[in-house]
Parts: structure tokens; C-alpha cells; sequence
């Protein structure tokens, strides 16, 4: 049976109930880890460094989600991240470049390594499982062989500022607080209302299915508290991380080109089915090349931020990275087989791994035992986003 | 008196309060064929799931009773255990698994989880025998045709030692001689005891064995005809399914040709594998402005194969030919330039090549299009809904918002989904491959009335069908074609059934 007139909104509905379910899943740890750690998780350091800590596997599942909605995926972005990283700190400390030539530099070298893998994935139709283990291996051994089994640190100021610093307060501050991050907060808030609004009249002419003005509300109400609130956290600390500016840069940008864009589109058409996407005139050799090409030039940026955080390169750096943005992109509710997928969830997803991580952290947990919760999270997550599924599909 | 074998009372199933299943009763007597027919979504492959325990007992309402006992399955295990046996229209075989191993998968010849060779082979060569299949056990399936997994899958049945055979759509995949190759073993089957149940759209099959009829429209059942009765004809049949009657089976038309747009000269396609094989051979045609044509062939004559190579060398290797439109040489190399040329094929396989069915209908109508609907890689997707809204209620498509997910809409609406697709694109000739494939009376009327609106707005429409009655319902012209060439062209009013068939089976043994 495949009737469909039964269920009138239902899909909408349905699917907007999966975001929010990995959301609330996400407030779930917050106020879990919150009376865990009687209130320490939440203090304004600790705020700023989940996000300077986990900006990398923010970066990275940016990536990653185009990637796996593509129905591939990509192994080798933790390799990528200490060679791009080595590459950087070379450029600046050993041959004298300027720290923002090194960070062209080191999203060149990204993208060209992201156009190796995407060529034999595209072209030559290896598995990417297959073409990303071997970079994996590739990119740690150059890697070593940059570095010697060395390290370089030192790295000027501007560099390390990318992924430690904060913008320069230049409003001043206002008891103690700095105006320019609670400014900056307030115009994302009406920016929201305002684009919700336009969002929601759009639908209104369309006559499509929208949210009563009460859901709207109540929603729009939750992410305003939200806002501010992680604003005043800020603003008492150092002021707003310069990654976060990248970081809300790429989110919007990237569900920008999903959503918006015909190569967006053609990403989810090539995960969703392959031959179909073929048979409509998708060039799709391209699209799964510029995916890696994409996927590159992010691990090279998030190898620029983990460097930077670091001060300085190791051969060791970026291990797991690629586990952990994987993990992010399927704990944000993406499929297996490709075709489905968003950048919020992504990011969710990626928030949920990091939030376990500062709060086990603080509770002064084994890195053992870390891990282990940290990948029954994982099965966890996707477990219930299978469940739901077959719930809503009634089958 | 002959006591019914199977007896299903009152049947009632639902899904998230939308009925399936509505006081569904039927009654099968031993050693009878006995069809079920009724319209995609009707509920028939619902009622079967229930017999068989795909649907576990207390999951309905209502009452079986196999051989006079009350069955209560739990599970296909239950079901099986008593002799029902159930085939269904996908086939389940693993393909690098040996026909034996097929057979007796999950039911081995084993000793202490060590399986007996001999005895398998041996079961299975006789198995085998029994419903004339001359291969070779070891054979691996994936080496078969579908016809012969298909005897296959009831060489299984049977060595489940199966009392009540259920086959749902067995000859949908199947060309003329395997389906009649299928019927004939049904029948021998009756012969020896062996009940069964066929569904089928194909109501000229039904006639020729079904004994008893049952009739099921939106979850009822409507009627049981007894197909020995006099007044036990298809037009009866397809009045009780579709609850109206259908004057003809074809909307009216009137052809008004015009120009000639497409000519194919001499195109020659080899298999992408078997490189030294001619897959289509020289073939050559035209179509005009306006016109609808036909190409008739036997399943493996090449006519899906000449069609996607057309479109944008989609299939085969090594192609050779010329492509004119409008009277000047075009390249048609990618798919891509294959669209913007405007030729458009909407294939025969729409769950493999034609739809992302994980995706909604808007974007599956505007995928082929995408570009038109674009400023500097941007999509206007509100201009996308109007678009996709506007082919929802063109095409009749039965979906609540073009937010539905097209894969979960009926077969007939998800071919509306492909055509929309295609018709959006913008197409001077369109190639519709197998476009009633696996869809219900209502809704091929309906594609046949899209095709006539097509070809009245001037477009070069080329059908693909295995149905002949179909190609000369709607067919202003009609190609032949067999082992890759082209073999006959009768004009649509002078062509018939017999003539097609002897172009189709020309230069064949």
C-alpha cells in the first residue's frame, strides 16, 4: 500500500521533528553535564574554549556532511589537517612568509589534495572509502616526512589568533562586559526574527504547510535566550572568538549551497540516486570532484584553526579527527547511504561529541572510558534517528 | 463437495487509522487457480502479507482458516510450515548463490550444520525437472534470464513441499514466451494438486487460467466471478476494478503530423561488456512533428538499448551513426547534450534510472530542468514550486503537497512524477520507455491522454512498449524490432497484433 492522502503535513512535520529531536538531545547533555558538574560546564571559560576546542570537527563536518550526502566518505581529513598544518607552520617560520600568505597556502595545498582524492573517486571510480584510507596513510607519512618527527611552534601572533584569539573590543565595555559581542549577538537575533518572518510569509503565498505563529514564537524565543545568553557568557570572558565568526560564515554559506544552489541540489540527487541523477543530465563526475575538492580545502582550513589553537605543528596532530566528524555528520541525523543530510545537523551533531568531551573532562573521566561513551553516543544517535524513521514511515 | 482450502474472513488492517483492509473476505478451493485483481494500491499485496504473517496474527482483524483449522501466523516461518507459500514480484534470490543453494537457502540438506551436497543436487536437479527448467543446479543465478529465476523461486516453493502457491505479479518482468512458459507450469501445477493464487494486472493471463476470480477496489472486495461463467469477460473484470467502464481502453485523438524532427541513421551499438556484440545493428528511423510512434520488440530485442545509447550514449559501447534534427547533424554524446538538444527518455526502470525516491516531487520534476530555474547557480525555489505544483495538478498526481516523498507514492504517480520531469524539460522528442509499466488501468489512461496532448503540441513522441495492444492503441506509426535491427514499419491503423509479432520475431529461429 502506498496511499498518501492520509498524510496531509505529515512529511513536513516529521522531518522537522528529527532536527529538533537531535537538538533536544543536545540541550539533554547541556543541563546533563551542567548538574554533573555542579554548574562548571557552563562557566563563561568553558563556553569559549568548547568553541575554540572544537572548531575542527565543526569545520570538518561542514565537509564531511556534503561528502556523506554525496554517498561518499572521507577517511583522510585528520592526515590532511597535520599536513596542511605542517605546510602552514613551514611557510611562516622556515621560509618567512606572511601569516595570511601561509593560510592561502595551506587551503591551496587542501584543495589540491582534495582534487587528488576526488579525481581517483570521481574519474577513476574507486570506492572513496578506499582512495580517503589510503590518503589517510599518504597524507600522515608526508606529514612525518615534513616534520622529520619533529616540531615547529612559534607561530606569530596573527597566525595563532585564527583559532585563539578574540576580536580586538573596540566598542569598549560596558561593566566589565564587551559591547561589540553583545552587539553582535543582538544583530543575529533580529536577523533571525527578520529572515524567519520573510521565511514564513513566503509559505503564507505559497499556501504551504508552516508553523502555527505560537511554534514560531516559542521557537524563535528559545534561540533569542539562546543567543544572548551565550553573548553574555562571552562578553564577560575574552570577547567573541574569531573562529566563531568563521565558523557561523561556513554554516551559512554551506546551507546556502545545499539549500539554494543547483550544485547543492545536485549533491543530494547524486546520494539519493546516482543513475537517476545520470539519466537527468547531472554531471556527475564533477559534482563528486568538487566535493573532494570542497572536503579539501575545508580540512586545510581546519588545519589551519587546530595549528593555530596548538601554536604550532606536530606529526601527531589531527588523529581521530576524521572519526570524530563523521561521527558528527551521523549523530546530526544524515543517511548511510547518502541523500540525506543538513549543515545544522552537522553542527548539532558536532556540538553533542563536544559537550561530551568538556563535560567528561571536567569530571575528570578516564580518556579511556571517554571514548568508549563518546561511540555508544554515536550508536545511540543513530539508533534513534532509525527508529523514528520507521515510525513516521508507518511501515 | 470440495472443501475450500484457504478462507479469509472479514479482514481488517490498518495503517496510522488510514484502512488498508476493509471487511476483506475471500474463499480459494483446493486445486484451483484462483486470481486476484484490483488496481495498484487496491490492497491486494496488503491481504497477502496478512496471509502469509508478513503482517503477524492480532496486527488485523478478522478470521483464516487453512485446510478448516484457524491460522494464526506469526511470522512467513508459520506460514510456510503449513504449505503457503508466497512469491513476490521482486524476486528474492541471492545472485552469486548456485540455483541448488538458492533452493534450499534457509531450509538446507544438512547434517549438524554440514550440508549434504549430493542430496541437494540431486532434490534440486529433480525439483528442477518438475517445473522444466533444463540448467544446470550448480548454475549461479545471476547467469539466468528473469523468467527462469523465476521458475526457480517455485522450484523453492516446492520443495517447501507448498500446499498454496501465492505469486504476486509473477509475469510483470517477463516477455511473452516465459510468461507462457509461467502459465503452462501454473496450469501443470492445478494438475497436480497444488493451489494457487495469482495476482496480475495482466487480465488476458487471469482469463486464460484463473478459475475463479476476486475482485478488490480500495480495500473491499467487491465481487468473486466464477471465470467458467459466461459473462466472465476482461471488460467485466475491469469494470468491477476501476468501478466505471471504460468505453475504450484508449482516449480519442486526432493526429496532426507534421514535419519530420528526428532521424537515426544507421545506428550501431555493442554491448558495454561483450564488446564483440551487436546490441542494435543499423538501425534506422524518423519521427515527425505530432506523430506518436511505436517500437515493438520482444524483451533483449534492443529497444531499450537503441534509446539510451540515443540519449546521450547512456548505454553501450563502441556506437557508430548519425542523429539529424530538424534536418541538421547533431551530437549527442552526453546526456547533457542529449537535453539541450531536446530529446528526453524516460526510462522503463523509474525506481533504478528515472527518480530520487528518498526526495520529494518537486525535486524530482525539476531535475532535469535545474538550469532553467537558475540564476548564477542560485535556485529560485519558490519559482520551482509553482513549476512542480503546477505538473501536480496538470498530471493528476495523487500526492497531498508536492512535499511528499515520491517514494512513497503508487506506481501510477510515480510515473507522472517522470513524465513531468521530462515534459518540464522541454523536449522536442521524447523516447517513453515502458511509460504503463506496473500501473493500473485509471492511471494509463491518463498517461495515454498526456502522450496525445504531447504529440497536439507538436512533439515527436516515441512509445516503447511490450504490450502490442497498447502500441496499436496509440500509435500513429510503428517500428519492429528484433536482435537489435529494425525489421518492419506498419502505419498504426493497418498493423496488428499477428503482423507485429512476425516483424518481432523475424530472422529468429
Amino acid at each position: 500500500m502506498t496511499t498518501t492522502t492520509p498524510a496531509k503535513r505529515k512529511p513536513r512535520l516529521a522531518i522537522n521533528f528529527r532536527q529538533y529531536g537531535i537538538l533536544a538531545a543536545l540541550v539533554v547533555i547541556v543541563v546533563l553535564f551542567q548538574v554533573l558538574t555542579n554548574g562548571r560546564l557552563l562557566l563563561p571559560g568553558n563556553v569559549n574554549n568548547l568553541i575554540q576546542q572544537n572548531a575542527y570537527v565543526l569545520i570538518l563536518a561542514v565537509g564531511m556532511v556534503v561528502v556523506i550526502i554525496a554517498g561518499h566518505i572521507d577517511l583522510s581529513v585528520g592526515s590532511v589537517v597535520a599536513m596542511v598544518g605542517a605546510v602552514s607552520a613551514i611557510a611562516t617560520n622556515v621560509w618567512g612568509l606572511p601569516w595570511w600568505a601561509s593560510v592561502l597556502l595551506a587551503l591551496l595545498v587542501g584543495a589540491l589534495v582534495g582534487a587528488w582524492q576526488g579525481f581517483w573517486v570521481a574519474f577513476v571510480g574507486i570506492p572513496a572509502f578506499i582512495v580517503t584510507l589510503a590518503g589517510m596513510l599518504i597524507f600522515r607519512g608526508l606529514t612525518l616526512v615534513l616534520l622529520t618527527g619533529g616540531t615547529i611552534s612559534g607561530l606569530p601572533d596573527q597566525f595563532t589568533a585564527i583559532g585563539a584569539g578574540w576580536l580586538p573590543g573596540f566598542l569598549g565595555e560596558l561593566g566589565g562586559r564587551d559591547v561589540l559581542t553583545l552587539g553582535l549577538g543582538l544583530v543575529t537575533c533580529v536577523a533571525l526574527v527578520l529572515q524567519q518572518l520573510r521565511t514564513r510569509a513566503t509559505l503564507r503565498r505559497l499556501e504551504l504547510p508552516r508553523e502555527t505563529l505560537t511554534q514560531l514564537w516559542l521557537k524563535n524565543g528559545i534561540a533569542i535566550v539562546a543567543i544572548m545568553w551565550l553573548a553574555w557568557l562571552l562578553s564577560g570572558y575574552s570577547g567573541t572568538p574569531i573562529i566563531l565568526i568563521i565558523l557561523a560564515v561556513l554554516i551559512l554559506l554551506y546551507t546556502f549551497m545545499l539549500n539554494q544552489t543547483v550544485f547543492g541540489r545536485h549533491v543530494y540527487a547524486i546520494g539519493g540516486n546516482l543513475f537517476a541523477a545520470m539519466m537527468s543530465g547531472v554531471k556527475t563526475k564533477w559534482v563528486n570532484f568538487y566535493v573532494f575538492v570542497n572536503m579539501g580545502v575545508l580540512a586545510g582550513l581546519a588545519g589551519v584553526v587546530s595549528t593555530a589553537r596548538a601554536g604550532g605543528a606536530v606529526a601527531s596532530a589531527g588523529q581521530n579527527y576524521e572519526l570524530d566528524a563523521i561521527a558528527a555528520v551521523f549523530i546530526g541525523g544524515a543517511a548511510v547511504q547518502g541523500g540525506i543530510g543538513t549543515v545544522v545537523g552537522a553542527i548539532v551533531g558536532g556540538l553533542v561529541m563536544g559537550v561530551l568531551n568538556m563535560g567528561l573532562s571536567i569530571l575528570s573521566v578516564d580518556a579511556a572510558w571517554q571514548m568508549a561513551i563518546k561511540g555508544l553516543v554515536l550508536l545511540l544517535a543513530v539508533a534513534f534517528d532509525i527508529f523514528n524513521k520507521r515510525r513516521s514511515g508507518g511501515r | 463437495m470440495n472443501s475450500p482450502i484457504l478462507r479469509m474472513l472479514g479482514i481488517e488492517k490498518d495503517f496510522n487509522g488510514v484502512k488498508a483492509l476493509d471487511e476483506v473476505s475471500i474463499e480459494v478451493e483446493r486445486g484451483k487457480v484462483h486470481g486476484i485483481c484490483g488496481e495498484n494500491g487496491a490492497g491486494k499485496s496488503t491481504l497477502m502479507k496478512v496471509l502469509s504473517g508478513v503482517y503477524p496474527h492480532g496486527s488485523y482483524d478478522g478470521r483464516i482458516e487453512f485446510e478448516g483449522e484457524e491460522a494464526t501466523f506469526r511470522s512467513i516461518n508459520d506460514s510456510e510450515a503449513v504449505g503457503i507459500v508466497i512469491i513476490h514480484q521482486e524476486l528474492a534470490l541471492s545472485p552469486y548463490l548456485s540455483i541448488a543453494e538458492n533452493i534450499f537457502l534457509g531450509n538446507e540438506n544438512s547434517k549438524r550444520g554440514v550440508i549434504d551436497w549430493n542430496k541437494t543436487n540431486l532434490e534440486a536437479s529433480s525439483l528442477l525437472a518438475r517445473v522444466g527448467l533444463d540448467e544446470n543446479p550448480a548454475t549461479k543465478v545471476l547467469e539466468l534470464g528473469v523468467g527462469k529465476q523465476q521458475l526457480v523461486e517455485i522450484a523453492k516453493a516446492l520443495s517447501k513441499r507448498v500446499k498454496l502457491l501465492i505469486l504476486d505479479e509473477p509475469t510483470a518482468a517477463l516477455n511473452d514466451e516465459d510468461s507462457d512458459h509461467l502459465l503452462d507450469l501454473i496450469e501443470h501445477l492445478r494438475g497436480q494438486g497444488i493451489t494457487c493464487i495469482i495476482i496480475s494486472h495482466k487480465l488476458k493471463e487471469i482469463r486464460r487460467i484463473a478459475d475463479t476470480v476476486t475482485v478488490i477496489r480500495d480495500g473491499k472486495t467487491i465481487e468473486t466471478i466464477d471465470m467458467h461463467g459466461p459473462d466472465a469477460t476482461q471488460a467485466r473484470i475491469i469494470r468491477s476494478m476501476v468501478g466505471r467502464d471504460l468505453n475504450s481502453m484508449f482516449p480519442p485523438r486526432e493526429p496532426k503530423i507534421g514535419a519530420e524532427i528526428l532521424r537515426v541513421e544507421d545506428w550501431t551499438v555493442y554491448h558495454p561488456v561483450d564488446t564483440a556484440r551487436k546490441v542494435v545493428d543499423n538501425a534506422s528511423f524518423t519521427v515527425r512533428a505530432g506523430e506518436v510512434v511505436g517500437f515493438a520488440g520482444l524483451m533483449g530485442a534492443g529497444r531499450t538499448e537503441l534509446a539510451m545509447s540515443l540519449f546521450g550514449r547512456s548505454y553501450g559501447t563502441n556506437i557508430s551513426g548519425r542523429v539529424y534534427k530538424n534536418g541538421e547533424e547533431i551530437s549527442v554524446r552526453t546526456v547533457d547534450e542529449a537535453i539541450r538538444n531536446g530529446i528526453a527518455y524516460a526510462t522503463e526502470d523509474r525506481k533504478k534510472y528515472g527518480l530520487n525516491l528518498i526526495g520529494d516531487i518537486t525535486v524530482n520534476v525539476s531535475a532535469a530542468a535545474l538550469a532553467t530555474l537558475a540564476k548564477y547557480g542560485v535556485i529560485d525555489r519558490h519559482r520551482e514550486y509553482k513549476v512542480a505544483e503546477s505538473y501536480r495538478t496538470r498530471m493528476n498526481i495523487k500526492a497531498p503537497t508536492v512535499s511528499a516523498i515520491t517514494g512513497k507514492l503508487s506506481g501510477g504517480n510515480q510515473q507522472k512524477v517522470v513524465l513531468s520531469k521530462w515534459i518540464f524539460a522541454g523536449p522536442d522528442i521524447l523516447f517513453l520507455d515502458e511509460p504503463t509499466r506496473g500501473i493500473d488501468v485509471g492511471a494509463k489512461y491518463e498517461i495515454y491522454g498526456i502522450i496525445n496532448e504531447l504529440a497536439a503540441a507538436g512533439k515527436a513522441v516515441v512509445v516503447i512498449s511490450s504490450e502490442l495492444p497498447e502500441l496499436l492503441g496509440i500509435s500513429d506509426r510503428i517500428y519492429a524490432i528484433s536482435d537489435g535491427r529494425i525489421t518492419g514499419e506498419v502505419a498504426g491503423v493497418d498493423a496488428t497484433q499477428e503482423s507485429l509479432m512476425h516483424y518481432m520475431t523475424a530472422g529468429k529461429d
